[in-house]
């Protein structure tokens, strides 16, 4: 018994040592964030907060690329994320029903796109045939679906009950009406969960904007920052620098640590709600049919 | 004959009655030819051709296998597969046992809301972008960061693991433990899970020790998760991209050990190939072929084993 009790207590130092390891990066950079080059320069180690400092934000704010960032990104998560519930929820829908024929076919096309790709510069080529290159819609129509949130999907419907179909058919209601009114609402934790991972998704997209945004104006928050992240001085916009200039206290290093606090910070608001679902074992559903 | 005849009409009124669901269907396989198909069909051309902007990836000069040729003495290509399956065999090497561990320890925890807690704190990585981890890490490890702060305050050396040629493989590996570990764990939390509580409460009967539960009972337990998950790793080797972390993290200074075939790819394509976009395009295919073949056999050994595949 004692020694049983010994074991829990070392597995706990352990996991508490491991979260400490997992959590410390983020503080460092929410601590560094508030700071200034004064207080930088005065305590090295830098390991409390020891100042607080809200010029990095301040300065962040005012830069006009950063506010058009943002909204660029808000724009995708929000217009990217219904686009691709509606896409998938529909699939999901079609292809969970036994009667379609052809409906392994269908699945076949679909589920080879996860096993074979054109590749880098062939999707480039489509994506600029089709005229998207600096348009937003280049950061959502080639993610408009994820093929594996979309298989997960078709099974939790195909494992709905029939007979609430039947009866809906009974009642002259079409597909559509099926969808809507029976396994939608049957669905609500599923389509929650996916809406989240969608949007947890969307708002850390970054690397189509790499490739097909080239205009500043249209750069989501993800590239704003590997942007400051590289050469701060050179992306900032002039009234940044001015202001930046103006103020002399304000280290950049604070002003890219608030930059990568306000670019993670959603996902730290959203993450208790998707932690919830992921917990469950949604994700590990599996993809067989 | 008839009863075929037969067949045929029901079919027929069948796709009649349901063409609304084909309607339904209809955008989003329109979206799976745009998005995935025709740039499958675009690769599959450009691969044997020599890319030239005024005749597009189907018209521009066919070039046989002149690529794939060149691949064979290209050197940094060929550094590129050797650091892919590397890079791709530390991971598995490295993170699963970790995940492994983590699900197996974290099952030990008595209290449910401790374990829950735990479970929260370090899965949080998985869903931030390595946009952000890698402009956290570099500052972290950075020759002014906190790291560096403290071993000066030692007086040791500092370190640059980012930079270092013999220490950035270790630090990819380690750096995605840090980032995943959490999220791997929960297909073996969700294994575990599935045990028989009957079989602890008889091991607690005849006496085992906390470990001993461990070795016998949670790990045989969760045998074919394990050899599942190897398998369909392996299987990923050429493919299991780690371009989203190495393309934030690495340097020149860093590419004889780092750079994969995802990143001498987009290189290739966009920055120093001088736009040969038909060499860089058969490098890709090169990959799919061979990611494809490994991941049906993995696929195939896994059905075999009578599990539930990956498709």
């Amino acid at each position: 018994m004692k020694k049983s009790r010994t074991f829990d207590v070392v597995v706990i130092i352990m996991f508490a040592a491991l979260a400490l390891l997992t959590l410390y990066p983020f503080y460092n950079v929410i601590i560094l964030s508030f700071s200034n080059t004064e207080s930088v320069a005065k305590h090295i180690p830098y390991l409390l907060p020891f100042a607080l400092d809200l010029t990095g934000y301040k300065t962040i704010i005012q830069d006009s690329d950063f506010i058009n960032s943002l909204l660029v990104s808000l724009f995708v998560t929000i217009v990217g994320t219904a686009v691709n519930m509606v896409l998938s929820v529909i699939a999901a829908y079609v292809l969970s029903r036994k009667y379609l024929d052809g409906r392994n076919m269908i699945m076949s096309v679909i589920v080879f796109t996860m096993l074979f790709g054109g590749g880098l510069v062939p999707t480039y080529m489509v994506i600029k045939d089709m005229g998207l290159i600096n348009k937003v819609w280049a950061m959502i129509l080639p993610t408009a679906i994820n093929t594996y949130y979309l298989i997960i999907m078709k099974n939790y419907f195909l494992g709905l009950p029939d007979g609430l179909f039947e009866a809906a058919k009974l009642d002259g209601a079409g597909e559509w009406t099926m969808l809507w009114k029976v396994a939608f609402p049957l669905s609500k934790p599923i389509m929650a969960t996916f809406t989240l991972f969608y949007a947890v998704d969307r708002w850390n997209e970054w690397y189509n904007a790499l490739l097909y945004i080239n205009k500043k104006a249209l750069s989501p928050l993800q590239i704003y920052l590997r942007d400051i992240l590289t050469s701060l001085n050179s992306q900032l916009s002039t009234q940044a620098q001015q202001m930046m200039g103006s103020t002399q206290k304000v280290s950049t290093s604070a002003v890219q640590m608030a930059t990568i606090v306000i670019t993670a910070l959603p996902i730290m608001l959203v993450y208790p709600y998707l932690q919830k679902y992921f917990v469950n074992g949604v994700m590990v559903g599996g993809i067989k049919e | 004959m008839e009863l075929k005849k037969r067949e045929r009409e029901a079919r027929r009124k069948r796709i009649k009655n349901n063409r609304v669901l084909y309607l339904m269907i209809l955008p989003i396989l329109l979206w799976y030819v745009l998005f995935c198909y025709l740039p499958i069909a675009g690769g599959l051309s450009l691969s044997f051709r020599n890319y030239r902007f005024d005749m597009g990836i189907w018209k521009s000069p066919f070039v046989g296998l002149a690529h794939f040729q060149k691949m064979m003495t290209d050197s940094e290509f060929l550094r590129a597969v050797s650091n892919t399956i590397i890079i791709s065999l530390g991971r598995i090497a490295f993170q699963m046992p970790c995940a492994i561990a983590v699900a197996v320890f974290l099952n030990e925890i008595r209290s449910g809301k401790l374990k829950k807690f735990f479970q929260t704190i370090i899965t949080f990585p998985h869903f931030i972008s390595w946009v952000v981890l890698a402009g956290i890490l570099i500052n972290l490890f950075g020759s002014g960061g906190i790291i560096n702060q403290i071993l000066g305050a030692f007086g040791l050396a500092s370190v640059s693991p980012i930079a270092g040629a013999q220490s950035f493989r270790p630090f990819i590996w380690i750096s995605n433990i840090w980032k995943e570990v959490g999220w791997d764990s929960i297909i073996y939390i969700a294994a575990i899970a599935s045990i028989d509580p009957g079989l602890y409460e008889a091991a607690e009967v005849d006496g085992a020790s906390r470990l001993q539960r461990i070795w016998h009972i949670t790990l045989p337990g969760i045998r074919s998760t394990i050899a599942i998950m190897l398998i369909l790793a392996v299987g990923q080797v050429m493919t299991n991209g780690s371009f989203d972390q190495i393309f934030n993290l690495y340097s020149p200074s860093v590419y004889a050990v780092g750079d994969t075939l995802d990143t001498y790819i987009f290189r290739e394509s966009f920055i120093t190939g001088g736009l040969n976009f038909g060499y860089s395009t058969a490098i890709g295919l090169f990959k799919s072929v061979i990611g494809i073949i490994m991941i049906t056999i993995a696929n195939k050994t896994v059905t075999a084993m009578g599990e539930n595949g990956l498709y």
